[in-house]
């Protein structure tokens, strides 16, 4: 049903696996070496932004819900699973000294030694309360779902009971992530403040693996989630749910005459959607190895909301191919290996001039082109949105119905 | 340190063993070429005393005037010529200046006030009780009780009241310093509480009695003022108990008597706990090889068998029994004075949000479009006021020229929006915002392209320079307060706008009925555009009077575009009173919260933002809702 | 099947990305890791102008072991996962066998596990908040006590502070610093009631509270002094506020740990003369090392009005001190030179030697400026060069470690159990 409805998907897993195959078969670790690490950990995050795309692609392209605050769900799955890597990593550390010591020592002291290494940097020695189950990597695991999962429940059922939508909302969001993110900044708040959570690409208990190796692992990880998310997001657009929330998106007060829930409804996608963000940043930050406040800055989270623009929002391969194609472009230009331009008067250095290329053209996308990259691929396809003159969708004669919704 | 010096200073002073001025200065040339506040006292004493010539060498060396020439001797420098210090000779060679650092110079200055405080001059007599109120001493007192006819009244007003205050700090006799005290009374001046204040200073103490005509400020009960624990330590930091035993001691002690992997009869590897580690010391010390530890009834014993006060380090009881009573009637009036002063802090902080989002209002009330750009636009007012400034040398006039300049500028560059972008993005609110967005990403980038990443100087006239207030705590800059008259002049120009003119009434129009106000015949495209360039001009304005107060860099506008937004969405849209409204409760709820949180300033931001989340759950259209053809949303 | 292009363009890029210049046997490389765009990049860009100025000097003396040096430069853009991204790169797919980097303490945290792997060697050339000392970065700018005690001592021995304000950024470095001062005021019998501490955000503009809290301090009769780790922009509008509040210099001297030349060239000093700045070195440095070196830069620049400061002066010793390394090593292996490097002296620009210590970090003297109508600093002290120390003597917790490489191999050496706690730093 789900194939046959979308034969994308069968498309999009199979360019994935041959992809991460490539990959790994040009890989330092397993492979002929041509691709080296640093480039397999780019290529990693960039799947795991990809997947935090396909989430804001089902939040913003089929719900109609612009969210400016993704990122924070991003970052805190990061951080809950930073939480545990930081803390197991330091145990293995302090447990070794101390069994140097003459006369054993108490869990008590333990306890005090990891962190006074942990907080010591930021000159604290206690360890707070929100790290109390860091030592356990099921429970942090099940905190990367929960602790966003929860978060975003209690936002969203707030906002959406109260009928906030528009650009209320996304204004709403965008506060909501600068708090979250000012809270971090602080060091009272026990996440290291500014120096956020660091060397989180020492996975604990497998120190002798190399980064080489793991690095491949992650781009696996990624990998898969993404595939799966992809297939789940697939799924649940495609069928009766999908209707509904497309149909939200297009005209809220109609589908909540025809009695159903939207407030349950939209509350569903956006708690999963920041669930889905979780899981990709958990995956992120392990490979990027530091996370600290200024990953959820309002900025990154609207960065998100280009991304999905330009690939196409309403499409999921196209939210997955605006995060790949303009975070891979972006990552050209700012690594200064674009070849200046000399238009002989001046010679535009890309690196100053990307942000203003990227501004520009994020205008015009949205000016002519609504449905970004993926407009390409609906011409292809043959999918053209029909001229209705201004009027409402609608079961008139001779309606397309849920393909003329679908453009 | 002060006392100290002081003490020295009066043993180098009072002999009077006067050389002349050559002497001293050979005999101390190192210290003169590099001094340091800890050793120079005595030196600047033996100079000042040297009689002919000295008055003149301090006052050189106070203001970096003092050289040293190439054979070794002192110059004073007057411009490009030099004189010698000692002799008034003209000298030919270079002097290289000496620059003694602003202690050393504090105390040149102190030691010159005796000298000039009955100087003709007076901006030296004026220097001298500016020196006097920094760093007094005691035998300043007399030399300015000498001099307390000054023929200017301002000058003998503040002459008389030093006076007093040096009467509290050093007159030997109790009686006249508590008249002085008394003779303060109801006078909140800071001047004045940094007098009383060092009165009342205690020390804590801790000893079987009190001593031999000590000034108790208060006896200290255990439990209530004072925790057991911190009792304790200062019985043992006063010697008189043992100290208890911390955890790293006890595993010293422990790990000193390993034996065949035993200490205590108790094998190592179960020393894993407190209370095994507790056993196996008090094995230990039953077997006398460590010290007992200091049991919880010895500790109570000597808690219970001494007092704890706390002792003023005045002796005179009279004195600091005024001096508290002084202090305690300016508590009631100084908390009245923060409070004003808070509450003029949270009304600049208004009306700077006022005039920042007050553009941002009028485009979303008229038009429902978010511009995400606004930010950019009182930057670009900002930076248009740093180039006016490079081109017009006047502050005054720069500034007079910078504000049309930069509402020029902006309303052109709202103008040019409209037309480019948001026209063509009308009815699709979202999407105008994140083109807007990319706007924004754009123009920032560009500003550092033109301007660098680096901050500008934009700098107020000297009239606008100072602050104005009453009273010492009771203070706020003027900048701020002409930032207030200009949030409300435009206010009133807004007001007058809507009100009293043509566009204001299609603007209304257009804002409660598009399509009516199209088919009576205003051109709803034209208000709009002529709307927005409005808005955006008055954050060019509002970026000038932010410029001039803080930093002009690419950020400055996202540092309150957030904050706009805010005061925006919580004052309810298309609305300029809730717009104030708004600006009030957040400019209002930010100091409040700083208030009680003081070390933290990025912590009431942060409660600031959650606080209006949760403002907008439960008043989701703001304070002053609209009916309007946005109310759908 | 536009995706299936579209990620096969983004693997070509990659591995484009991945390319770059292979290796050329007759060059030695270095690697300048510093922003070039973003909030950092007008600080950090000045010092790859540095790096890049040095290796054109060591060239033009005829190289490095009879070869040239070459120096690759990146940008990490402000953005701290892309340092550790942009240093992986440098090390496995460059080979340089230094890098030139970082300002931020957080850059430096998240490079230092990347360096620790790959065995690379990070010269750092920022003051920092200390509590650090990895095998594989020598530390080149100050540590709190060549730079925050000394600074303080001098307020209370010079300026005679009794009242202290310790205002800072919320970030790392203030943090530390300030808890490192707060300890050591303590020691020095400064009472609890006496400290105020307090935290802005990054860019904070809306300085009359704190300004006005902090000129309440002085209602007790007590000098007060304000030391300052405020960072970046946001002392613009801190230093006009004191000055609209009418706070003298004489009144409350505030000495600043983060304000050097390159800041005041954004600022209207009139109001600021006579506050306080920290640092190991001022452009105002009357010596001949300074004259030439200033005189270099502006040639090398081409903008006579380049100032210079103190992290371009630990740049240079940095780079002289690897260079005078490798020479004595005879190879650019890491481990070589790093034996090699400990105990090298090189002259730094204020007229005294900067000496490589076991910890990795220099010898240091600490000036005190006072700042002029012309935004240089007048020098009112210069110490002698002070031993860097990696571990602060002022926090309990930190006083009984210290730092060996050569010796004890260990970086973060406990001489109360006389066992090394770990080899690794922790992040």
């Amino acid at each position: 049903m789900l194939i046959r409805k979308y034969p994308s998907v069968l498309i999009f897993l199979a360019v994935l696996a041959v992809f991460t195959l490539a990959i790994t078969l040009l890989s330092q670790a397993y492979g002929t070496g041509a691709v080296p690490t640093s480039t397999v950990k780019l290529l990693g995050k960039t799947l795991c932004l990809a997947l935090a795309a396909l989430a804001m692609d089902l939040v913003w392209g089929y719900a109609g819900i612009l969210s400016l605050g993704h990122m924070a769900f991003f970052a805190l799955g990061g951080y809950m699973i930073g939480m545990w890597l930081m803390y197991a990593r330091t145990a293995e550390i302090v447990t070794a000294t101390l069994a140097n010591a003459p006369i054993p020592a108490t869990p008590d002291e333990i306890r005090q030694g990891i962190a006074s290494q942990i907080f010591g940097v930021v000159g604290s020695s206690d360890l707070p309360l929100t790290w109390s189950f860091a030592g356990s990597l099921p429970i942090q695991l099940l905190l990367v779902l929960a602790v966003p999962g929860i978060f975003a429940f209690l936002f969203g059922w707030l906002a959406f009971r109260s009928r906030v939508n528009g650009v209320y909302l996304s204004i709403l969001t965008q506060a909501m992530t600068l708090a979250l993110a000012l809270w971090l900044f602080q060091n009272d708040s026990g996440f290291r403040g500014n120096n956020g959570l660091s060397g989180l690409q020492n996975i604990p208990g497998l120190t002798d693996v190399p980064q080489s190796t793991l690095s491949i692992w992650f781009l696996w990880a990624s990998a898969a989630a993404l595939g799966l998310c992809y297939v789940l997001a697939s799924w649940l657009v495609s069928g009766k749910f999908g209707s509904v929330i497309r149909a939200i998106r297009d005209d809220e007060a109609r589908v909540r005459f025809l009695g159903y829930s939207v407030e349950g409804y939209k509350l569903f996608v956006f708690t999963l959607s920041a669930m889905i963000c979780a899981i990709a940043g958990a995956l992120y930050y392990p490979q990027a190895g530091i996370i600290n406040p200024a990953e959820l800055a309002p900025i990154a989270s609207i960065y998100l909301a280009v991304w999905v623009a330009i690939g196409g929002r309403g499409r999921l391969y196209g939210a997955v191919i605006g995060a790949v194609f303009v975070s891979l472009l972006s990552s050209w230009f700012t690594g200064g290996k674009a070849p200046d331009l000399n238009l002989g008067f001046y010679t535009i250095h890309w690196v100053d001039w990307w942000q203003v290329l990227l501004g520009v053209a994020f205008v015009l996308v949205t000016l002519f082109a609504p449905k970004g990259l993926s407009s390409i691929i609906d011409a292809v396809a043959g999918l053209r949105a029909p001229k209705r003159h201004g009027a409402d969708l609608g079961p008139d004669l001779g309606a397309l119905r849920e393909r003329e919704a679908e453009a | 340190m002060r006392r100290i010096f002081l003490c020295l200073l009066l043993i180098f002073a009072l002999p009077a063993w006067a050389q002349d001025l050559e002497a001293v200065l050979a005999a101390n040339r190192a210290q003169i070429e590099k001094p340091s506040r800890q050793t120079i006292g005595p030196v600047i004493a033996e100079i000042a005393a040297s009689g002919d010539g000295a008055v003149a060498f301090l006052e050189a060396w106070g203001d970096r005037r003092l050289g040293l020439t190439d054979d070794g001797r002192f110059a004073i420098i007057e411009g490009d010529a030099a004189t010698d210090a000692v002799t008034g000779a003209p000298l030919a060679g270079e002097a290289k200046a000496l620059k003694p650092n602003s202690g050393v110079r504090g105390l040149i200055a102190a030691a010159l006030v005796p000298a000039q405080l009955a100087d003709p001059d007076m901006g030296r007599r004026r220097a001298a009780l500016d020196a006097l109120a920094r760093d007094a001493t005691a035998e300043h007192l007399p030399a300015l009780r000498a001099a307390l006819d000054d023929p200017d009244p301002v000058l003998a007003a503040r002459k008389q009241r030093l006076e007093r205050l040096l009467t509290i700090r050093f007159d030997p006799e109790p009686a006249a310093r508590v008249a002085a005290i008394e003779g303060f009374a109801g006078d909140s001046g800071s001047d004045v509480q940094a007098v009383l204040n060092p009165i009342l200073t205690t020390t804590r103490f801790a000893g079987p009695a009190l001593p031999e005509g000590a000034n108790v400020a208060r006896q200290l009960s255990i439990g209530t003022e004072l925790t057991e624990a911190a009792a304790y330590r200062l019985l043992v930091d006063a010697g008189l108990a043992a100290p208890r035993l911390s955890d790293a001691e006890q595993k010293a002690a422990l790990s000193a008597h390993l034996q065949d992997g035993q200490v205590g009869n108790i094998p190592v590897a179960n020393l894993d706990s407190p209370d095994a580690r507790d056993r196996a010391y008090r094995a230990l010390a039953a077997a006398g090889a460590v010290r007992p530890a200091a049991s919880a009834d010895q500790v109570d014993a000597a808690l219970a068998a001494n007092i704890f006060a706390d002792l003023y380090t005045e002796p005179s009881p009279e004195v600091t029994d005024a001096a508290r009573a002084a202090l305690n009637g300016l508590v009631l009036r100084e908390r009245a004075q923060q409070g004003v002063d808070l509450a003029l802090d949270a009304l600049s902080l208004a009306s700077i949000y006022f005039l920042a989002a007050i553009g941002l209002a009028i485009t979303f009330g008229v038009m429902g479009v978010i511009n995400m750009a606004h930010g950019e636009f009182i930057m670009m007012g900002a930076y248009t006021g740093y180039v006016v400034q490079g081109f017009i040398a006047n502050r005054t006039l720069s500034l007079v020229v910078a504000l049309p300049m930069a509402f020029l500028v902006t309303a052109l560059a709202g103008v040019v929006l409209y037309r480019l972008v948001i026209r063509h993005l009308a009815k699709r609110p979202l999407e105008t915002l994140l083109a807007t967005f990319g706007v924004s990403i754009a123009l920032q980038q560009l500003a550092k392209n033109i301007f660098g990443t680096q901050a500008r100087p934009l700098t107020a006239p000297d009239w606008l320079g100072g602050s104005v207030g009453f009273g010492e705590i009771v203070q706020i800059s003027t900048i701020r307060v002409a930032i207030f008259v200009l949030a409300l002049l435009f206010l009133c120009l807004f007001l007058f706008i809507t009100k009293r003119t043509r566009l204001g009434l299609n603007m209304r129009a257009v804002t409660q009925n598009p399509g009516m106000a199209a088919s009576m015949g205003i051109n709803p495209d034209r208000v709009a555009m002529l709307t927005f360039g409005l808005g955006s001009g008055i954050a060019g304005i509002a970026g000038v009077a932010i410029g001039l107060f803080a930093q002009v860099t690419s950020e400055l506008g996202q540092g309150y575009i957030v904050q706009s937004f805010m005061t925006v969405v919580v004052g309810g849209v298309g609305n300029i009173w809730g717009t104030l409204a708004g600006a009030a409760l957040i400019g209002g709820l930010q100091k409040g919260i700083e208030v009680l949180n003081p070390a933290n300033t990025l912590a009431a931001q942060t409660w600031m933002i959650l606080f209006i989340i949760i403002f907008i759950q439960f008043r989701p259209r703001g304070i002053f809702p609209t009916r309007g053809r946005f109310v759908e949303g | 099947m536009q995706g299936l292009k579209s990620i096969m363009a983004g693997s070509a890029l990659g591995l484009v990305l991945a390319g770059g210049a292979w290796a050329q046997d007759d060059t030695i490389k270095i690697g300048v890791l510093h922003s070039l765009s973003g909030t950092m990049a007008i600080s950090e860009t000045t010092l790859k102008d540095t790096v890049l100025m040095l290796v054109e000097q060591q060239n033009a003396k005829g190289g490095l072991l009879g070869k040239q040096i070459e120096a690759v430069v990146v940008d990490p853009a402000s953005d701290w996962p892309l340092f550790a991204e942009k240093a992986r790169e440098l090390i496995s797919v460059q080979g340089v066998d230094a890098i030139f980097g970082c300002w931020t303490s957080v850059s430096r945290k998240s490079v230092l596990p990347v360096v620790e792997e790959l065995n690379g060697l990070l010269f750092y050339p920022v003051q920092y908040e200390g509590e650090e000392s990895s095998k594989n970065v020598i530390y080149t700018g100050a540590a709190p006590n060549q730079q925050a005690i000394p600074a303080v001592d001098y307020m209370a021995d010079e300026l005679g502070v009794e009242k202290w304000a310790l205002l800072g950024t919320d970030y790392v470095y203030p943090r530390t610093t300030n808890t490192i001062l707060e300890a050591y005021l303590k020691d020095n019998g400064v009472a609890q009631d006496d400290i105020f501490v307090n935290y802005t955000p990054f860019g904070h503009s809306d300085w009359s509270k704190i300004v006005a809290d902090v000129v309440a301090l002085g209602k007790d009769g007590k000098k007060v002094g304000v030391v300052s780790t405020i960072n970046g922009d946001a002392n613009v509008g801190f230093y006009k506020e004191l000055a609209a509040a009418g706070v003298s210099a004489d009144d409350i001297p505030v000495m600043a740990f983060s304000v050097g030349e390159e800041e005041l060239s954004g600022l209207d000093t009139t109001n600021l003369t006579g506050h306080l700045a920290a640092w190991n070195y001022f452009e105002s440095a009357d010596t001949p090392e300074n004259k030439a070196f200033i005189e270099e830069w502006k040639k090398f620049t081409g903008d006579p009005k380049r100032v210079t400061n103190d992290p371009m002066e630990a740049t240079m010793i940095g780079f002289n001190a690897w260079v005078k390394a490798v020479e004595k090593a005879g190879t650019t292996d890491t481990d070589a030179v790093l034996d090699a490097i400990v105990g090298v002296e090189v002259p730094n620009l204020t007229g005294t030697m900067a000496k490589v210590l076991p910890n990795h970090h220099l010898t240091k003297p600490v000036l005190i400026g006072e700042i002029r109508e012309d935004g240089q600093f007048d020098i009112v002290s210069q110490t002698d060069p002070v031993p860097g120390d990696a571990w602060t003597d002022f926090l309990p917790d930190s006083a009984v470690l210290e730092a060996d490489w050569p010796g004890k191999k260990c970086g973060m050496f406990n001489t109360q159990t006389n066992s090394c706690v770990q080899v690794q730093s922790n992040y």
